[in-house]
């Protein structure tokens, strides 16, 4: 079994902790001059998604965590799982919905997206930074009216829900910005 | 080491840098003034000290193993016992495992010793020292001096001399430093715990805080005196803005009693199954010679530089951190 000791730690590194899955997000050691060292952590539960706050004894050692993430091509939604296929070795998982989680309102068939395996399953879903999507529905914009700020809503083919300018139309192509959910400019074909 | 193509561009910048040059030309001449001897000690060494939290790093040489030095305390007595009176040094000390933002493995540190001081009276000089060495940059408010015992009833409200485990790990408890470890910490593992991670961050702000006589079993080279229903050990350190600076002693002169705290140091380091460094007989023997009552104190200039400059980080007022070395 692989391990980690806390001289190892940086962020990113994935190891066990109490079962699940974790990520180191930040690092600090801490020791007074004369006495005892420490590793002062913050994780993410890669099952949860929780960050913690640990600290661990310097010296001492952890289980590393085989976790992966690998860039995947979205194939369908079969109605309970979302099905992902390596596009070179054509490898499929299937990912539930806590793995895919608020991911899902931007998968779009065909898009890469990075998958999170934890001992080859699926565990997280990350979707490209920049998706394009076809507007299915928004109400018609109306010239001047500046007490909705400039915007509106519109529904995605995926079921986002983006805040596009007023003479965005139902049927256009939009690019939209994942991290921020943020409309970022219409897309001509 | 990832090795882009800015990696041999220094961490510091050229005024870190050459507040640095001006910080060790005051440093100089604050002792000069004082007349204390500045002198030079082995990097390279045949021993390398037992404490329980130092690791040495080791280096081989023919025939036996050196180490290079992770303070110049037992070859400056040596010179002590053989009579040259007050004395300073600055030099690279190096401690292994020992990076972040507060720690490379190897650093700058100046120490001094001062024949007929106690640890008070040097207390006093090591402030006058940060003072003039931060003239240029920042200007401290009153010194703020706490006995150990003193420090934990202040900020946690519980005597660090008297009170349980128990009520340290509860401390810690209610206090969601949430600690994971494959085998139990001792008494002063939980106390640098708490020291760390609640009190540390507390300090007041702009002020040398020093803190004083420290429980017993944190001695290592410090007299032990015994105050009201207590034994300290007579040693200090000095924080500022929360990161700690210097750490001294009233040193200990006895021999014999050197001799049990290092063998004590080996049977820890024994059980815990790690590296056993051998006794560093020739200290001994000055000891034994006549060390005359002194005091001494090893103060970190990288960090005082950092308080000097406002950097967070060590490695930007390292010309090359070990990340860039």
């Amino acid at each position: 079994m692989a391990t980690y000791s806390t001289n190892e730690f940086k962020s990113g590194l994935k190891f066990m902790l109490d079962g699940d899955p974790c990520t180191i997000i930040e690092n600090e050691f801490v020791k007074p001059g004369k006495g005892q060292a420490f590793n002062r952590v913050k994780i993410r539960n890669l099952l949860t998604g929780r960050v913690l706050e640990k600290t661990f004894k310097s010296g001492d050692s952890v289980e590393a965590a085989d976790v992966l993430d690998t860039e995947m091509q979205y194939l369908y939604n079969d109605g309970e799982a979302w099905h992902f296929m390596h596009p070179e070795t054509f490898e499929q998982v299937a990912a539930d919905e806590s793995a895919v989680g608020d991911a899902a309102k931007w998968l779009k068939e065909q898009d890469v997206c990075t998958v999170t395996l934890w001992n080859g399953n699926p565990i997280s879903v990350m979707p490209p930074n920049h998706v394009v999507l076809t507007i299915v529905q928004t109400d018609p914009g109306v010239k001047g009216d500046t007490a909705s700020g400039g915007g509106k809503p519109a529904t995605t083919d995926t079921g986002a829900v983006v805040r596009v300018p007023l003479f965005v139309d139902e049927g256009e192509q939009i690019k939209v910005d994942t991290r921020t959910g943020e409309y970022v400019g219409r897309v001509k074909d | 080491m990832t090795a882009d193509n800015t990696s041999w561009r220094p961490g510091a910048n050229l005024a870190v840098m050459q507040q640095r040059a001006r910080m060790l030309q005051q440093l100089r001449a604050f002792f000069a003034q004082r007349d204390v001897l500045e002198v030079e000690t082995p990097i390279l060494q045949y021993h390398a000290v037992t404490d329980v939290h130092i690791d040495t790093l080791r280096v081989p040489l023919e025939g036996a193993d050196g180490y290079l030095h992770s303070s110049p305390e037992y070859p400056m007595k040596r010179l002590l016992a053989a009579g040259s009176g007050p004395i300073y040094q600055v030099c690279r000390v190096f401690r292994a495992d020992e990076a972040g933002h507060r720690h490379n493995p190897e650093f700058t540190m100046v120490e001094w010793y001062r024949p007929g001081f106690d640890h008070h009276r040097l207390m006093q000089e090591v402030d006058d020292l940060v003072r003039t060495l931060l003239t240029d940059s920042i200007s401290p408010g009153k010194t703020l001096k706490l006995s150990y015992r003193e420090l934990f009833d202040r900020y946690l409200q519980l005597d660090p001399f008297s009170c349980s485990v128990e009520a340290l790990q509860r401390q810690a408890r209610q206090r969601h430093i949430d600690i994971v470890s494959d085998e139990v910490m001792d008494r002063d593992g939980w106390l640098d715990l708490l020291l760390t991670h609640v009190i540390e961050p507390q300090l007041p702000a702009n002020r040398p805080v020093f803190i004083y006589d420290y429980p017993a079993s944190q001695g290592a080279l410090a007299r032990l005196q015994q105050q009201d229903d207590i034994t300290v050990a007579s040693r200090f350190e000095l924080y500022l803005n929360g990161l700690e600076l210097a750490n001294g002693y009233h040193e200990l002169l006895d021999p014999v009693e050197q001799r049990r705290r290092f063998e004590r140091d080996q049977q820890q380091r024994q059980q815990q199954g790690r590296f056993i460094p051998e006794i560093d007989e020739k200290l001994l023997a000055a000891l034994k010679h006549g060390l005359p009552d002194c005091a001494g104190v090893a103060l970190g200039i990288d960090r005082l530089l950092m308080i000097a400059t406002g950097c967070d980080d060590i490695r930007d007022v390292l010309s090359f951190s070990m990340e860039r070395a």
